[in-house]
């Protein structure tokens, strides 16, 4: 218990610490936090569905959420179910067998139902193309609202992905 | 080792040198092999001329080849020899259409129709979606419920389906459905040329970039006999032993808040994102994508960059101190993680499981030390393993492996060799084949790439460590509760896309 304790006093608070460093995420977070307060309130719902990538889109989605960028502080949160999604994120190009699945995650959201491709892959089919094992880009399966390009995209040039999304409504 | 071609870790083999026996040769070779403890690499199929053709490359402390010709089935080696065929009968069957008569098990792997273009061997159209006509396994009683989970699940993660047959919180039985994120990488394949090919590689599991494609230039590069320079080798051993180093922080973290320990978490994710902001200064790229191309490596290291990664070895040795012994010894986290998701030494051994997974069990190899390949040869790998096969010994393992890979990006640091970082592609005049076997941080990675005269591709088969390691998952959870699935998942951490290709 006191070594937790310990570590963490002498850790310290990364998330304000280090703004310096950090400035283009409080920027665009800052940014986004008031393009939410004006569309819908208080928060953005995102579901994320991995389509069919690689798994490092994955990771950068997950690197938004560590101590650094710590994107539920400007309001955004990933969560479990479409139903409370405001914002669709995919990744990959759509495998065939994750078509049905992706459909119906869609029609499973309420309005605005945003939808955003994150990744090379989502946006074009990337290096997998369309085959009879794949069904490239996103729009391909479901309308699509932006498009955040990278391989992967990093951490801010998601974090801005969302941003300009959000200002376009 | 009578009909058995010897081969050496990414050496050319001419294709006309692979021995073709008779099927029942072929049979008792590979049997006598695998039954003195003998582990298959690779087992596939591919069609020659008008015939069907079997090609398997097994490993003791080496690396054999051999195949043979069949027609439309062949007696299953699963059902006469040893379990560590299954999957790749099964994908035999479903990519070929070749059918291994008496599997105990023929499940379709990634439900697709096979590329011959003739009778299902699972009875599927492919007009239906996945799982098609597949029965799952189901247990009958009053008091047994199933839970059906994904393919798309709750957080942050690949998907994949798996049914639980459940009494109470116990688990009867866990059956793993995967195939959903299949994207046919092994067709993508045919017809690039190798630069294509390493692209391709690089994004078999993002999270094993490196050694994907490190994997996929070595089978080239030794097939077409092209020497990579000393320092693009070094280079690439940096980089594969920095992505080692990333992913087990990530799950070593992650493992801890799937049983609610958060503060492991949240100090093993700053610590990943420490280290990749570092990946991302020197070579350009958080995860390293694309760094490994055919040759040599695209980022050359100046004495500044050495520097700096010497500093981060420091720094991350330095942080590990206070946490590693804090993670082993912290009641509440240990008491959710020892006995927690047990694999045996025998079924890690029956079921050939690997790498980390493997060697928490007791079973220790690491092909860095075991059949190395430069550069490792030149150096001493320590293998972390521990035999008891729970959940904590698997997060423990890693823990000692980040501070071995540690000392040898320390070791690469210091003795970094002078010279080019690359060498160009030569023309390839004749249709040749190699294998790449690289160790990365889930485990083996192999690459077996066949080339047509002029560069051009013709046959990638990648083997992701998650191809042996997923139905690891299934026997451990056995007995266990269904809350802990997610600790158990995340502990062994296989690759979905890398299994589904």
């Amino acid at each position: 218990m006191f070594s937790v304790l310990a570590k963490s006093f002498k850790t310290g608070c990364l998330t304000e610490k280090i703004p310096d460093r950090d400035t283009t995420t409080v920027q665009l977070g800052t940014a986004c936090q008031q393009e939410i307060a004006r569309i819908f309130g208080k928060s953005l719902a995102i579901r994320m569905v991995d389509a069919g990538s690689c798994n490092g889109c994955e990771l950068e989605m997950h690197a938004v959420n560590n101590s650094f960028y710590d994107i539920e502080r400007f309001g955004i949160h990933f969560v479990a179910s479409p139903r409370h999604a405001d914002l669709l994120l995919v990744t990959g190009p759509v495998s065939r067998h994750m078509q049905a699945a992706l459909q119906r995650t869609h029609d499973a959201m309420p309005d605005p139902k945003i939808v955003i491709a994150m990744g090379d892959c989502a946006a074009d089919g990337g290096e997998f193309g369309v085959s009879y094992a794949s069904c490239g880009a996103v729009a391909n399966v479901i309308p699509v609202d932006a498009v955040i390009r990278g391989c992967p995209p990093t951490p801010l040039q998601l974090l801005l992905g969302i941003l300009e999304v959000l200002q376009r409504y | 080792m009578g009909n058995l071609l010897q081969i050496e870790n990414g050496e050319s083999v001419k294709r006309s040198d692979i021995p073709l026996v008779p099927f029942d040769r072929f049979a008792k070779l590979l049997s006598d092999f695998v039954r003195k403890d003998g582990f298959i690499v690779q087992f596939f199929a591919f069609v020659e001329g008008d015939g069907n053709r079997l090609l398997a490359v097994v490993r003791n402390s080496h690396l054999y080849v051999v195949s043979t010709e069949v027609g439309e089935d062949f007696p299953s080696f699963t059902a006469s020899c040893s379990e560590k065929f299954h999957m790749f009968e099964r994908e035999i069957a479903e990519q070929f259409g070749i059918t291994p008569v008496n599997h105990p098990w023929l499940k379709m792997v990634r439900y697709h129709a096979n590329y011959r273009g003739v009778p299902d061997v699972f009875g599927n159209d492919y007009a239906e979606d996945i799982p098609g006509k597949y029965p799952y396994f189901q247990v009958e009683g009053e008091a047994v419920h199933e839970v059906g989970v994904g393919p798309v699940h709750a957080g942050i993660i690949e998907p994949g389906h798996f049914r639980f047959q459940a009494m109470g919180e116990a688990i009867l039985s866990l059956e793993e459905h995967l195939g959903y994120v299949h994207k046919g990488i092994e067709k993508c394949a045919e017809g690039r040329d190798i630069a294509g090919l390493v692209r391709l590689a690089a994004r078999v599991s993002g999270d094993s970039t490196v050694a994907h494609a490190w994997a996929a230039c070595q089978a080239c590069e030794h097939a077409i006999g092209l020497t990579v320079p000393r320092r693009a080798v070094a280079i690439r051993a940096i980089l594969a032993e920095r992505e080692r180093v990333a992913n087990h922080l990530g799950d070593m973290g992650a493992c801890c808040n799937d049983v609610g320990f958060a503060f492991a978490h949240v100090h093993f994710s700053r610590l990943r994102e420490l280290w990749q902001r570092q990946n991302a200064a020197i070579f350009g790229h958080r995860l390293l994508m694309d760094v490994v191309i055919p040759g040599g490596v695209t980022r050359d290291l100046g004495p500044e960059q050495i520097n700096l990664l010497q500093q981060d070895n420091e720094q991350l040795r330095h942080e590990l101190d206070d946490l590693l012994p804090l993670l082993y010894e912290y009641p509440s986290l240990q008491d959710r993680l020892r006995t927690t998701g047990i694999l045996s030494l025998d079924k890690a051994r029956t079921l050939g499981a690997l790498g980390f997974v493997a060697r928490a069990s007791g079973e220790c190899w690491d092909l860095r030390r075991d059949a190395p390949y430069a550069p490792y040869e030149n150096v001493t790998v320590a293998v972390p393993f521990s035999s008891g096969g729970a959940s904590s010994n698997r997060v423990h393992v890693r823990g000692g492996e980040i501070l071995v890979s540690l000392d040898l990006l320390d070791t690469f640091l210091a003795h970094l060799p002078a010279g080019e970082i690359g060498s160009a592609v030569p023309p390839i005049p004749a249709p040749c084949c190699g294998v790449g076997c690289i160790e990365g941080w889930r485990g083996e990675i192999i690459a077996y790439v066949r080339l047509e005269a002029g560069g051009i591709v013709s046959r990638y088969f990648p083997r992701d460590p998650s191809w042996l390691n997923w139905p690891a998952l299934e026997v451990l959870i056995l007995g266990e509760i269904v809350p802990d699935f997610p600790l158990c998942n995340k502990s062994v951490n296989g690759s979905y896309s890398g299994h589904d290709l």
